[in-house]
């Protein structure tokens, strides 16, 4: 037997608020990833660390409670600190590295500019996560179709996701008509939010926030940047599901075993694909 | 230093939801003739930079290109086109404002500047359209805009605002004159004298405490000692609040410790310590039959064995005279104030989970309010925010909960707040549940900084809070200093960087170093080390103030400057202020002169009080409820009633799936429309192992007797912890009572011997319940004056108890949900049904009377209910959901509606010789329909079954009462037929889901899902 292939690494942020932290690093290391959690502060101190890594997730949470809008604080930290962390970033992606926004670290990526990118060029603000139209926060599954046309690297080969989201700012509103062409025309609003028959909606519930074309979640041209509001990290197993119970008794009337995974999973396992 | 206004405002082209919503509420709460409303967030900057700077803050950082423009000199609001009015809600000074702190946080790392350099202030400004008056606008800002107790307002006409060029930037630095000190007490006075001392400092003391303490300071032994020690004779301010904290009912639980002489049927018996007669004694009991109970009332939560190594920590705790002060703040405080609890035992434990259980008065109460009392609606929107975001923000999923409505909650509004954390069994070498502290070890205090937040806010009562002192009165919590201290304390945790741990909360340092220190033997503290939030406070507040997030710590001194590096690192204030001895006295210095030197045995010591109970059942008049319009209209009308409709709305805003561990949710199905019976987690350190967090409350069943009330609620927490999946051998129970005072006074409290009594058996209806099933209690709390009285109007609660369970699920795929799954299942009803419908929600509806409050048949249940587990063990339950309030109709009903589906009930499969497979297995008494449709005898469970095996379904019933009364339809129409073979009715399911779901998304102002 020769000697095991090194595990990619995968480096999930931590601190100021972030909360989906530990669900986030099981979800890549479920999918094959040798995860670390990292607090911002110390990324701050060794940002090359980034560099060692394939995939670099920014979790869900309330960095910073939202107190001064979603994402705000955090990637105002990112920008300015003294570390430069923001053209770190910019640099691990534009060597190939992987990046992950979700939720509130998707809300982190579109204020940073990092996402949608849709001229290719990092850093400015092209579109946001606007309060949910219905006003308040919401908890609720939701089904998601999949572009297949979109050259993201997160959902390649996936036709639908269930997944929860838990949020009161993911209205995804692009900042100008053009914006929205581009983010079209190069297929980058790889994920939607559709009805029970896989139709894209802007009706709530369906659409729980209003998202402009359905956008649940966006990539940057290059397939290797993706956010989205919905978290794939808590939906990685069959029980996560809230019909799972349904879909047991339907399996076993069927004489069939349930699977082991939940539709979540198929983001970190894509991941791994690519950067194994 | 200067002030500046940065505003922002949401671009005229785009909607703004939180706008939207205002509107909806003030038309709605008032009924005003309102046009528009807009909304503008606004920043006012207090420091020494240039316009320029203040200016690219706005727009590079706060102002969003998308959405928002943006001001840092004229007022937004002119950009926006014309108003009629404009209102201008700001914090009172030195109330905690999370935005304004996150703003200057902000600031200073876009310019690089000092701590303390910038402050801001965030106000939000209302630009109102309308014909209103001033006097209309007033009452909008005051009714729906802000609570005035914790804010202010400014108001101006368009015409006003224009010509003034909006708001001036205002002074908001809190600044006191105060020059701290420390006064002598002098005791030697007349009795009454001593009373009118308790009562002007809030001490809440009797005459006989404040005599003991007196005579501690008349010992010898203690004069000559405190003569050495430099600290003069009489004992100084900061000693008697320290010995009034420690004493007080909050801390001591005087009346659940009393001495109690209690009277039924002119029998007389005496009760020495209700906590300890019935509480802990059933848990000591149990305990012997219990391998998995690790720590219990002991520590600031109680401890059990989840998986091998891994152990659960459970409290929950009330916050209700601050909910209705400030419902917001209230709840946010209370959820935020009882993670620190699982968080400060132990070694602390990582947070995991809450619950929370409401008691609301009546959202749709018309007409006067007694002065200071909030509308029901207002305080219910309040608390709900404040448990959302305290759970939300914290990254913690609340998973299981209750609420209530009924008037006598109009008062006082119940908010109970649970949490539950998950510890390593072992923790650097050592178990995670023991706390150690060594004399030596440096007292730490972790967390936000000292404010006279909450001082005496034990004490404090809603008649005492006047116009100028909001600052004590209300806190507000911020969950995000909470969640960096939190997280930082777990690296420290993992890094074995302190020996101990515990929160602040009531009595703030006096109690955590005074707890703290009967571990050691001793603790002196050096109170100005401690970090304020402004100057001006006197030592004795510094001891006592219950400013929030906030533990302290004993941290070894070989590993201070690694502790206090790490908390640098996470921008986590950590100060030492003092050290743990061995020297058996609680002592203070402030700027190096001893203020505080008290006998910690003296301090802590018991002093009990006498108090009398006396119980006379009630009188209730028996009568038929009258329903003219059927049985299926009464069903309809049960599920949409406030106590029986669905709680979905509030659900969906607290996130109950954060942590990645959601098993079952809290509503559960194809459209997630129907409520599961408990919350199911399991947590990333385990495989397959989960569990159950369910709860029990009905405070209606005290209308008839608190006994069975306890009985029937302890019942319930325990049956949906088993109907999710937990094993009924492997659950522990939390007791919290919210009575009112139940202490006889002739004119304030006439009825309070009853109360106690009523309070004595509901101890009694635990304790009995307890022992038979073997679920020992492992914490719990009281809260004892849940009355409301401004002048003659007095709203006192109904005597409540929730019980709050926690189960442990051997393999979280063995658990089931209510929602029907397959057309053709069949369905079974687990239990006996008997005529229990005193005071159930059917004959609250429609004016029955009945004395038949549900008696608890506990060895039938535990029969019941293992049987049950060994059935979801095999797979062979499709569905399960437990029968409560409104009996199996409600339950069926639900079990349609979360499923999608629809069913055929025949209620003659309840009669003996009915069509059970296996001949006739329940007997309970023949009832009439209603009765079998809405009756609440507890132990029972509805249940589908696959009917290919319903064979082996049956041979594992024997043994207990089971009925086959129907099956699972496709045609989504819920049919009841009668004992008599009669259809009694037959609904559509779209119309009892539209039924249901409604009423609360009614009363929030949500739209409908």
């Amino acid at each position: 037997m020769g000697k095991a292939k090194k595990k990619p690494g995968a480096l999930v942020l931590t601190g100021y608020g972030i909360n989906c932290d530990y669900e986030s690093a099981a979800a890549c290391t479920g999918a094959g990833f040798e995860t670390i959690r990292m607090h911002l502060n110390d990324l701050l101190g060794d940002g090359k660390r980034l560099f060692q890594n394939r995939l670099v997730v920014l979790p869900g949470g309330f960095s910073f409670g939202d107190d001064l809008g979603s994402g705000v604080a955090f990637s105002a930290k990112i920008r300015y600190a003294e570390a430069a962390l923001f053209d770190l970033v910019c640099g691990y992606v534009e060597k190939g590295g992987l990046l992950l926004g979700i939720c509130n670290g998707f809300q982190i990526l579109v204020r940073l500019g990092l996402l949608p990118a849709t001229e290719k060029s990092y850093g400015t603000q092209e579109a946001t996560l606007a309060p949910n139209r219905e006003g308040y926060f919401v908890d609720r599954w939701v089904r998601l179709s999949v572009d297949k046309s979109s050259g993201c690297v997160f959902t390649g080969g996936i036709k639908t996701l269930d997944l929860p989201v838990r949020h009161g700012e993911g209205r995804f509103l692009p900042g100008s008509k053009q914006v929205l062409r581009r983010l079209e025309r190069q297929t980058q609003i790889c994920v939607r939010y559709c009805d029970p028959e896989g139709v894209p909606t802007e009706e709530f519930p369906y659409n729980p926030n209003a998202s402009v074309a359905a956008a649940a979640g966006v990539c940057d041209p290059s397939g290797r940047v993706f956010g989205l509001m919905p978290h794939p990290e808590a939906a990685t197993r069959f029980y996560h599901h809230p019909d799972w119970t349904k879909r047991r008794r339907l399996y076993e009337k069927e004489r069939n075993v349930p699977p082991e995974y939940g539709d979540g999973h198929l983001i970190f396992a894509n991941a791994f694909e690519y950067a194994k | 230093m200067e002030y500046r206004r940065i505003e922002i405002a949401v671009k005229p082209a785009l909607d703004d939801p939180f706008a939207v919503h205002t509107e909806w509420e003030i038309r709605s709460t008032l009924g005003l003739p309102l046009e528009r409303v807009r909304r503008v967030c606004v920043y006012t900057v207090y420091s020494d930079l240039s316009k320029l700077h203040i200016r690219q803050f706005a727009a590079e950082v706060l102002n969003d290109p998308v959405l928002t423009v943006f001001s840092a000199l004229d007022p937004v609001a002119l950009t926006l086109g014309t108003f009629a009015w404009a209102v201008e809600v700001s914090f009172r000074q030195g109330v905690t404002d999370n935005v304004g702190h996150t703003a200057a946080e902000m600031l200073r790392t876009m310019f690089r500047l000092p701590e303390g350099s910038v402050n801001v202030y965030s106000s939000t400004q209302y630009l109102i359209d309308g014909d209103l008056t001033r006097e209309d606008v007033e009452t909008v800002a005051s009714e729906v805009l802000c609570n005035t107790l914790i804010q202010e307002i400014d108001l101006l006409d368009y015409g006003e605002f224009k010509r003034r060029g909006g708001f001036f930037p205002k002074r908001r630095h809190f600044l006191s004159s105060h020059m701290p000190r420390v006064a002598r007490v002098d005791l030697h006075i007349a009795d009454e004298e001593l009373v009118s001392l308790s009562e002007k400092r809030v001490l809440a003391l009797s005459l006989d405490e404040l005599l003991y303490f007196r005579s501690y300071f008349d010992r010898d032994d203690v004069k000559k000692e405190r003569e050495a020690f430099g600290i003069g004779a009489d004992p100084t301010d900061v000693e008697i609040e320290v010995f009034a904290q420690t004493q007080s009912e909050h801390c001591k639980h005087k009346i659940f410790n009393a001495e109690i002489t209690y009277r039924e049927n002119k029998n007389t018996e005496r009760i020495s310590s209700l906590f300890r007669t019935y509480i802990v004694s059933a848990t000591e009991r149990i305990s012997k039959k219990k391998d998995w109970l690790v720590s219990v009332f002991r520590d600031n939560a109680g401890v059990v064995r989840f998986t091998d190594r891994y152990n659960l920590a459970f409290k929950v705790e009330t916050h209700n005279s601050p909910s209705a002060l400030d419902p917001y703040g209230g709840a946010i405080t209370g959820i935020v104030g009882c993670d620190r609890d699982p968080a400060g035992t132990g070694i602390g434990s990582r947070i995991i989970a809450h619950t929370d259980a409401l008691c609301f008065g009546d959202p749709y109460h018309e007409g006067p309010l007694p002065p200071r009392m909030m509308h029901p609606k207002r305080i219910m929107e309040g608390v709900i925010k404040g448990i959302e975001d305290g759970g939300n923000k914290c990254g913690i999923p609340t998973v299981n909960g209750a609420i209530v409505f009924d008037p006598s909650f109009s008062g006082k509004p119940l908010v109970f707040c649970g949490s539950v954390g998950i510890m390593p069994e072992t923790v650097c070498g050592m178990p995670s549940h023991d706390k150690r502290v060594s004399p030596g070890d440096i007292i730490v205090m972790v967390g936000g900084r000292i404010g006279k937040d909450g001082i005496h806010g034990a004490t404090f009562s809603s008649e005492e809070i006047k116009e100028s002192s909001p600052v004590q009165a209300v806190q507000i919590g911020d969950p995000i200093t909470q969640k960096k201290m939190l997280d930082m304390l777990l690296e420290a945790q993992d890094r074995c960087l302190y020996r101990a741990i515990t929160d602040n909360g009531a009595g703030g340092l006096s109690s955590s170093v005074g707890e703290m220190a009967l571990l050691s033997g001793g603790a002196s503290l050096e109170i100005d080390k401690a970090p304020l939030k402004y100057e001006g406070l006197d030592p004795w507040e510094i001891l006592l103030s219950e400013a929030q997030e906030r533990m302290t710590l004993a941290v070894p001194p070989d590993r201070l400057s690694k502790f206090l590096s790490l908390a640098e690192s996470r921008d986590v204030l950590a100060t030492p202020i003092g050290e743990f001895t061995d020297s058996g006295f609680f002592c203070a210095t402030s700027n190096g002169e001893p203020v505080c030197r008290l006998d910690l045995d003296f301090l802590h010591s018991k002093i009990p009080m006498a108090l009398e109970a006396e119980w006379e059942p009630p009188r209730i008049e028996m009568k038929k409820p009258s329903f003219p319009d059927g049985l299926g209209q009464a069903l309809l009308a049960l599920i949409s009633d406030l106590n029986g409709c669905s709680r979905e709305p509030v659900v969906r805003r607290f996130d109950h799936e954060v942590g990645g561990g959601s098993v079952v949710k809290p509503y559960v199905g194809k459209e997630e429309a129907g409520p599961a019976d408990g919350g199911v987690i399991s947590p990333l350190e385990t495989d397959k192992e989960g569990f159950v967090l369910s709860c029990g409350i009905n405070p209606f069943y005290s209308r008839l007797d608190t006994y069975h009330m306890a009985a029937c609620v302890l019942d319930e927490a325990l049956r949906n912890a088993v109907v999710c999946g937990a094993d009924p051998d492997r659950i522990a129970l939390l007791d919290n009572f919210c009575w009112p005072d139940p202490v006889y006074d002739k004119k304030k409290t006439p009825d309070g011997k009853y109360k106690l009594a009523q309070l004595v058996r509901a101890c009694r209806g635990l304790y009995d319940t307890a022992m038979a099933y073997e679920t020992p209690f492992i914490s719990g709390k009281d809260s004892m004056k849940n009355d409301y009285k401004v002048k003659d109007h007095k709203v006192s609660v109904l005597p409540t108890i929730l019980v709050s369970a926690v189960g442990i699920v051997p393999d979280v795929l063995w658990c089931v949900t209510p929602d029907f799954k397959i057309g053709g299942d069949v369905i079974y009803l687990l239990g006996c049904t008997g005529r229990h419908l005193g005071e159930s929600l059917f004959y609250r509806k429609f004016g029955g009377g009945s004395r038949d409050v549900p008696v608890v048949d506990t060895e039938r249940n535990m029969r019941v209910y293992r049987t049950y587990h060994g059935l979801l063990k095999r797979g062979l339950v499709a569905s399960g959901h437990d029968l409560s309030e409104g009996g199996m109709a409600t339950a069926a009903a639900e079990s349609c509606i979360a499923g999608g589906m629809g069913a055929e009930i025949r209620l003659d499969g309840l009669e003996p010789g009915g069509s059970g497979p296996g001949g006739v297995t329940q007997d309970c008494g023949a009832l009439d329909d209603d009765e079998a449709l809405f009756s609440e005898s507890t132990g029972r469970i509805l249940v589908s079954v696959d009917p290919s095996r319903e064979d082996e379904f049956g041979a594992f019933c024997r043994g207990i009462p089971y009925a086959r009364i129907g099956t699972v339809k496709e045609d989504k129409r819920l049919t009841v037929f009668g004992r008599s073979g009669k259809r009694l009715f037959s609904l559509d399911v779209e119309e009892l889901e539209d039924r249901y779901r409604a009423p609360l998304y009614g009363v929030l102002g949500m739209k409908r899902a």
